[in-house]
């Protein structure tokens, strides 16, 4: 019966993501029509515009017409006579029209250079430069919804876990309570020692459920889910800084006296200091790593499916509609297994993100031997 | 190039959002949770440390049972054995008192035989010398009948108290 009804769900999925990119590529094959006047598929344009970040949500399109969910554009310019006289803007992004319209000064360019971010305009409607952007992208809209999706979940795990105290776990509360403890006994204790595991906990546990929520709902291929979050560079960014401050606040004497005044020969740091600098490095480096890794699983994971999704177009544009629907199977296929494989890699990269930040917090916390 | 390169309003919102519910669930869900957790392990290894006093209580009881047992049944022992040397001793006395009174009446009976023996031989010596006497009396009666005969025995009286 699970089998049944876990293979139904993967069929369900599939179609979505075959009808959603059907309906992306119609969007662009549309806009590229209108604009550069060719009809070929461009799969290359079609691939990072579905990786990237964006102004609205786009649902779907019927010919000419883009159904998106518009978000809020919130800029600062430093120029407010440009933008009628004031320097601070929230607006809908719908005022845009998709990119095809100017407002109050801005544009969503289509220059080479800040090719979909908002710039700001002359009185000539000459690009002039970009306005500090605060505007609650398509991503951050996504890490919103899943931010509200962890607290309600947890909390509500949290309220069951109160309520069945030295009970036996229910509902979601045993979903979720073996992967805590999985956490726990399995990534903070061993990585970080018995003693000062307790302290580091609610981090590495809303760091791995927020890349594992993030990572998975990023497989689903409709609004409100499937924006590429943790496939975003600011975001995996973001929570590497945070395992950096966790680790930089939580060194311990020991762990700065390794960095500044390593036990190394004396040459090694004097005149020139050979080891700390590449101490130093190490210290940056790791969360970088972090940064990276996660990103460019992510981004990896959602750009093989969008390439085997366009095989079918790309067939059907240089062999004609058949040959796109007879390459389809093939494609879907090879979508499918990829969509599974992400499921897999989202558990993994966000075991292996937690894991090494436990890592970290164990090395800024040991004591000397 | 967008793609690595990391945008500031994103990170600015990322912050945001990953420092609120970064707060938020370590106040209303972690602490609850892992003090949950850390209860309810408790709470069992409670149980199961308990679980196993009570075995060794149990098994405690079961040695001391056994203790008991074997001590009463030495006790019980000791108790038969006692009670049989005190029947063997308590047989042995009768046995033995038995003896000694039997010999005591049989001495006495024997006394008794011999005292009865000489007065009956007493009483028979008597009877004799009365009979003796009557006899003698009526013999002498008889023979003294004529003056012959009472000569004849003074005259052995005579003789014989000679010989005498």
């Amino acid at each position: 019966m699970l089998k049944f009804s876990t293979g139904i769900f993967i069929i369900f999925i599939l179609s979505l993501v075959s009808i959603n990119t059907t309906l992306a590529k119609d969007t662009h094959e549309n806009e590229a029509q209108n604009t550069h006047n060719e009809s070929e598929f461009n799969a290359g344009k079609f691939i990072i515009e579905h990786v990237l970040d964006a102004y609205d949500w786009h649902v779907f399109s019927v010919g000419d017409k883009h159904f998106s969910i518009p978000l809020p554009i919130i800029l600062y310019s430093q120029n407010p006579e440009l933008h009628e006289g004031k320097s601070f803007h929230i607006f809908m992004s719908y005022k845009f029209h998709h990119g095809h319209d100017d407002y109050k000064g801005f544009r969503i360019s289509h220059s080479k250079e800040n090719s979909g971010k908002i710039v700001e305009l002359d009185a000539h409607g000459e690009e002039i430069g970009k306005p500090y952007d605060f505007s609650i992208t398509k991503v951050v809209a996504q890490a919103i919804i899943i931010a509200i999706l962890l607290i309600w979940i947890f909390i509500k795990v949290a309220s069951q876990s109160v309520a069945n105290k030295n009970k036996a776990p229910k509902g979601i509360q045993n979903l979720m309570e073996p992967v805590i403890l999985f956490i726990r006994d399995e990534v903070a204790k061993p990585a970080i020692g018995e003693k000062k595991y307790e302290k580091f906990m609610p981090f590495l546990l809303s760091l791995f459920f927020f890349i594992l929520l993030t990572n998975l709902i990023g497989l689903i291929p409709f609004p409100p889910f499937g924006a590429n979050v943790t496939g975003n560079i600011a975001v995996t960014m973001v929570l590497a800084l945070f395992t950096f401050g966790v680790t930089t606040i939580s060194g311990n004497k020991h762990y700065w006296k390794e960095i500044y005044n390593p036990d190394v020969p004396t040459w090694l740091k004097i005149p020139i200091p050979l080891m700390p600098i590449v101490e130093l490095a190490g210290v940056i480096t790791k969360p970088f790593v972090l940064m990276i890794r996660l990103f460019a699983n992510m981004l990896a994971g959602h750009m093989i499916v969008t390439v085997f999704v366009s095989l079918i177009f790309i067939f059907g544009s240089l062999m004609g509609v058949a040959a796109g629907f007879a390459i389809s199977p093939v494609s879907i296929a090879f979508s499918v297994f990829i969509v599974l494989l992400d499921v897999l890699v989202s558990f993994i990269q966000a075991y292996v993100f937690t894991f090494l930040s436990a890592l970290y917090f164990g090395m800024a916390t040991a004591e000397h031997h | 190039m967008e793609l690595v390169n990391p945008n500031l309003g994103t990170i600015f919102w990322m912050l945001i959002i990953f420092g609120i519910v970064l707060y938020i669930l370590k106040k209303f869900a972690w602490k609850p949770i892992l003090n949950a957790l850390k209860e309810r392990e408790e709470s069992i290894a409670n149980a199961l440390n308990s679980a196993e006093e009570a075995k060794k209580e149990v098994e405690g009881l079961k040695a001391d049972n056994d203790r008991i047992i074997a001590e009463a049944r030495k006790e019980k022992n000791q108790i038969l054995k006692e009670a049989k040397e005190l029947k063997d001793k308590i047989v042995a006395e009768a046995k033995e008192k038995a003896s000694q009174e039997a010999t005591k009446s049989i001495e006495l009976a024997q006394r008794q035989i011999e005292s009865e023996k000489v007065a009956a031989i007493n009483e028979i010596k008597k009877q004799v010398a009365e009979l003796s006497v009557t006899i003698a009396e009526k013999v002498i009666k008889k023979e003294l009948s004529n003056k012959k005969e009472q000569e004849k025995m003074v005259d052995g009286l005579v003789d014989d108290i000679k010989l005498n």
